[in-house]
């Protein structure tokens, strides 16, 4: 029943949010937009209201007192200092509400418990500071990361509408489909919320946890990530997109397709040029911003590259720090990050730009093979 | 309660020792110790606050703007670190130093050598804690809750230094609470039975086996990590065949009884203070023993409800969600007395009972929303979001703080001779109470509304009510200065206060001259 309540206040805030770009003073909790969500909802508003008639109850007393029983008035104490009958009825009431309270709390655990009999699995898995999903049944999967520019952050530009709570590909999902988390993490604990859907659960490396949820409106949720896990914790948010079913299916299908063109990406024989062309894009992309577009680094703390001992020599060293990364550095390992392809790429470009032309070609074969072999 | 005691006796005592360094350092004198712990515990409020205020000035608004992200966590984790360890616990130790021997009538604490060891070993844990700021790679950045495998395999090098500080602190608590269970035990005036001692005696003899229960626990936690970090084991790694959860587990049952540790001796304190200015006596003193017997037991079986969202079995989120709500039965008992004792009363608001009252209104607010917290299924909503910034807020200000304050206030005359000056105290109050409003309720909004906890930088639509806490922050943070400037005055002069300057106080305490001779008690008083 919520739903269509939150619709209605999701058009008005719509309306509103166009006149007042910055903040605004939300007092509550929203419904959201799943049973689960809404069920949580009524917990928490059934909670708040037993503790506002509680809380006036109580302070009601109180104020009366201090208004009424002061020395400055000539109060005289009264000098009782126990009541039995009083003190059993408030040590039972209070119980009492409680287990009222925990009936419909219970109930709303089991249900949100009960992961069984998923139309569509998702695993969510964290990474310092992205995160990554993996249609499990489809077999595609792509990383999600923040698209706030560090211009917005440090105060440089204006800051988006949707400031932090953009990212480059959001979770899709189909609306009135069972869709079930696997959630699980590469270094530390993450946690993936999105309020809308109800749903938090930590991500922890090396374990897998389960959730799910049913979207019945379609739309772009936001959230964030709600685990401390280091420096870009603020910097991980969380986009679900909901469609209907067939704009789902479409979709899925894209990413198939584009997934198979990669696979045959992998298997077609790449010529120097080829690679060269789409190694500086992945470069540009995922390396310049510490070795620099030019290869020179920022030593020391991000060596060169143009010049590098390894880089003109070492294949099979040269091969491990990029997929395997430098454990301890901010050297990350981009062996899942990237495709075998752009791997190869990038690793071609960096032995053959910038005068340290080697020649060597490294195809998106070697990477495989090479992956494979560990 | 009334006592016979013999003044004459102290005249063969000598005073303090002379020379600074001798009298200070040496002292075995429970005034003195207690002393100590006041003034450190409240050089480390303002550091803290200080750290408040860096936190509260980048959240003013969206953006980075003063601090970057890697010391805005270490603001976060040194922050809790220095408030629960620096300032509310030693707090609590001075105040138990300085008032139960004389609550009980005992001429010192039963082991005062440890005593002076165990205040002294504070300092340097903190000296510790503070340096790793400087260190390379900065201080422990992972909140004061310092989940492994952020603080292990990812933690700054100075992680290392901080669990030597957290063993440290752990055995200065630990050497306390013996101190604390030997002296009330062994060395009450002849005729105090034990349902017959006040009710601070009754809380921190409770607190002190709590406190021996648990910091074995921190101990073994850290002792864990430092394995992890130096020695190759896999206790929370997860790739040696460790579990990350179970660090959780672990510090969670020191953590959840940690936090009575900080509330408790409050319960007791304010047991005082609202009888003394209602003129009336407690409601219910069994009943109110009882409760806090039951809390400090519950307190050990309800950990989990600090990781509902670990991914628990059912029957094990169920488990913890029952008996947390179970809590708050208890805890409803004392506020029930409070009022009644309150109710027809002759009723004056000196600063200590506008402390004590403000404690028990704001700490019922952070009573209902830790009932809140409790449903398992509308944790899932408000975890690590700052609802629950608001909810520690609500029981660690006006709980822990304001119920130090309103010692300090109450007690202040016996401890210098002088009365406080009143207006000062006043303006304390309400500036304070105005201020942490300010800065902690619109938190319940924002945690609502979404925002996550520990960061440094957030979305549009959580700007105006930070905007909001962010001046009520300052605000707090500035009035605080005023306290030490009360204090400072106290002790130097002002009207001479009465042996019992509060015409409803009680207690043994009130019976010695104002301020309380160095050596009191040297001769058991009776109490019939
Ligand atoms: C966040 C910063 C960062 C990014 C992004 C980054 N690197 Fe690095 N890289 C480093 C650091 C730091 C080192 C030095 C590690 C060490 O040995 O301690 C390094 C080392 C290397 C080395 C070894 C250089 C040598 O001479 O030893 C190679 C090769 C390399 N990176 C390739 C890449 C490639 C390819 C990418 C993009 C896919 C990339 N890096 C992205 C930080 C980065
Ligand atoms: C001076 C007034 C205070 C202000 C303005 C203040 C402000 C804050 C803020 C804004 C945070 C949240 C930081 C974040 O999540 O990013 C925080 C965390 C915390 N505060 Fe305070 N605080 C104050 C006093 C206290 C006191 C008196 C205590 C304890 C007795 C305390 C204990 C804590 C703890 C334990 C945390 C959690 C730290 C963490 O997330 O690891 N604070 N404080
Ligand atoms: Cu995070
Ligand atoms: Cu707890």
């Amino acid at each position: 029943m919520h739903v269509h309540a939150k619709r209605a206040s999701v058009f008005m805030g719509a309306c509103l949010a166009s006149n007042q770009a910055l903040g605004d003073w939300t007092l509550n909790m929203a419904p959201g937009v799943t049973g689960s969500s809404n069920e949580i909802f009524d917990l928490h508003m059934t909670i708040l209201w037993i503790c506002v008639v509680i809380g006036i109850a109580v302070f009601a007393v109180m104020f009366w007192s201090i208004f009424a029983h002061r020395k400055s008035k000539g109060y005289k104490p009264a000098h009782f200092h126990e009541n039995t009958v009083v003190e059993v009825l408030w040590t039972i009431i209070p119980f009492v509400i409680l287990v009222v309270m925990a009936i419909p709390a219970t109930a709303t655990l089991v249900d949100m418990y009960d992961s069984s009999e998923s139309d569509i699995d998702i695993k969510v898995t964290g990474y310092q500071w992205k995160w990554k999903y993996d249609y499990l049944n489809e077999e595609f999967g792509y990383f999600s990361n923040m698209k706030t520019s560090q211009d917005e952050i440090y105060n440089r530009i204006q800051k988006n509408e949707h400031y932090l709570l953009d990212v480059d590909n959001p979770m899709v999902i189909p609306v009135g489909k069972k869709v079930r988390f696997l959630l699980t993490a590469n270094d530390v604990i993450h946690s993936w919320w999105v309020p809308a859907f109800g749903v938090k659960k930590d991500a922890i490396p090396g374990f897998i946890n389960e959730t799910w949820t049913r979207v019945d409106e379609p739309g772009i949720y936001r959230g964030q990530c709600t685990e401390l896990c280091g420096r870009n914790h603020a910097y991980m948010p969380v986009v679900v997109k909901a469609v209907p079913e067939e704009e789902y299916n479409e979709w899925v299908a894209e990413q198939q397709a584009s997934a198979e063109r990669e696979r045959e990406l992998t298997e077609k024989d790449w010529s120097l040029e080829e690679l060269m062309e789409r190694g500086e894009q992945a470069y540009q992309t995922a390396c310049a911003a510490c070795h620099q577009a030019d290869g020179s680094g920022m030593p020391p703390a991000f060596p060169a590259l143009k010049g590098s001992q390894m880089v003109l020599e070492d294949v099979q060293a040269h091969l491990d720090v990029v997929v395997n990364g430098v454990p301890g550095s901010a050297m990350q390992a981009f062996g899942d990050q990237l495709s075998e392809v752009d791997l190869a790429a990038v690793i071609t470009y960096e032995r053959n730009a910038w005068g340290n032309d080697t020649g060597e070609v490294v195809t998106p074969k070697q990477v495989f093979d090479y992956k494979n072999e560990e | 309660m009334s006592a016979v005691i013999d003044t004459h006796d102290q005249d063969h005592h000598h005073g303090p020792a002379k020379g600074y360094i001798t009298r200070w350092l040496f002292t075995t004198n429970h005034k003195d110790i207690g002393s100590m712990y006041l003034i450190f515990s409240f050089a480390m409020f303002l550091l803290g606050g200080t750290m408040a205020m860096v936190i509260r000035a980048e959240l003013f608004q969206p953006g980075l703007q003063i601090v970057e992200p890697e010391f805005f966590n270490q603001m976060t984790t040194m922050h809790g670190l220095i408030m629960v360890f620096g300032a509310v616990m030693p707090a609590f130790v001075g105040l138990a130093n300085w008032m139960l021997p004389l609550m009980i009538g005992a001429p010192d604490m039963a082991l005062p050598r440890m005593n002076n060891w165990s205040f002294w070993l504070l300092p340097c844990a903190f000296l510790i804690l503070v340096s790793t700021l400087f260190m390379e790679g900065g201080a422990p950045n992972f909140g004061w809750t310092f989940y492994a495998p952020l603080s292990t395999t990812y933690g700054p090098p100075s992680t290392t230094f901080f669990i030597f500080a957290v063993h440290i602190m752990g055995v200065s608590s630990i050497m306390g609470a013996i101190n604390v269970i030997a002296t009330i035990l062994n060395m009450r005036a002849p005729g105090m039975t034990l349902m017959k001692m006040p009710l601070f005696v009754w809380t921190w003899l409770i607190t002190a086996f709590l406190l021996i229960a648990v910091m074995p626990v921190l101990a073994g936690v850290v002792t864990m990590m430092l394995m992890d970090i130096n020695f190759g084991t896999s206790f929370f790694d997860a790739a040696g065949g460790g579990d990350p959860v179970l660090f959780q587990h672990v510090f969670w049952f020191f953590g959840h009884p940690e936090v009575y540790i900080m509330i408790l001796p409050a319960f007791g304190a304010v047991s005082h203070i609202i009888p003394a200015f209602s003129r009336k006596p407690l409601f219910g003193y069994a009943s109110m023993v009882y409760a806090v017997g039951a809390i400090a037991l519950l307190s050990f079986v309800v950990w989990a409800h600090h990781m509902f969202t670990v991914g628990m079995p059912i029957a094990g989120q169920l488990f913890f969600m029952y008996a947390t709500m179970l809590i708050a039965v208890p805890t409803g008992v004392k506020v029930f007395n409070w009022v009644a004792t309150m109710f027809r009363g002759s009723l004056s608001f000196e600063t200590p009972m506008l402390f004590a009252v403000a404690f028990v209104i704001l700490f019922t607010i952070g009573g209902f929303s830790g009932l809140m917290l409790a449903i398992a299924p509308a944790d899932f909503q408000y975890h690590d979001t700052y609802f629950v910034v608001a909810h520690f807020h609500y029981v660690l200000v006006p709980g822990a703080i304001f119920g130090i304050f309103a010692s300090a206030y109450f007690w202040l005359p016996k401890w210098t001779g002088h009365m406080y000056d009143e207006t000062l105290g006043k303006t304390h109050f309400w500036l304070s109470f105005i201020g942490m409003n300010l800065a902690f309720f619109p938190m319940h909004f924002l945690g609502l509304a979404g925002m996550p906890r520990r960061i440094p930088d957030y979305a549009l639509q959580f700007a105006d009510f930070n905007m909001v806490s962010s001046v009520g922050a300052f605000m707090f943070g500035a009035t605080q200065i005023l306290f030490l400037w009360i204090v400072v005055k106290c002790v130097r002069g002002g009207k001479k206060a009465e042996a019992n300057p509060w015409d409803g106080a009680e207690g043994l305490e009130w019976t010695i001259p104002s301020p309380a001779p160095y050596h009191t008690f040297s001769t058991p008083p009776v109490v019939k």
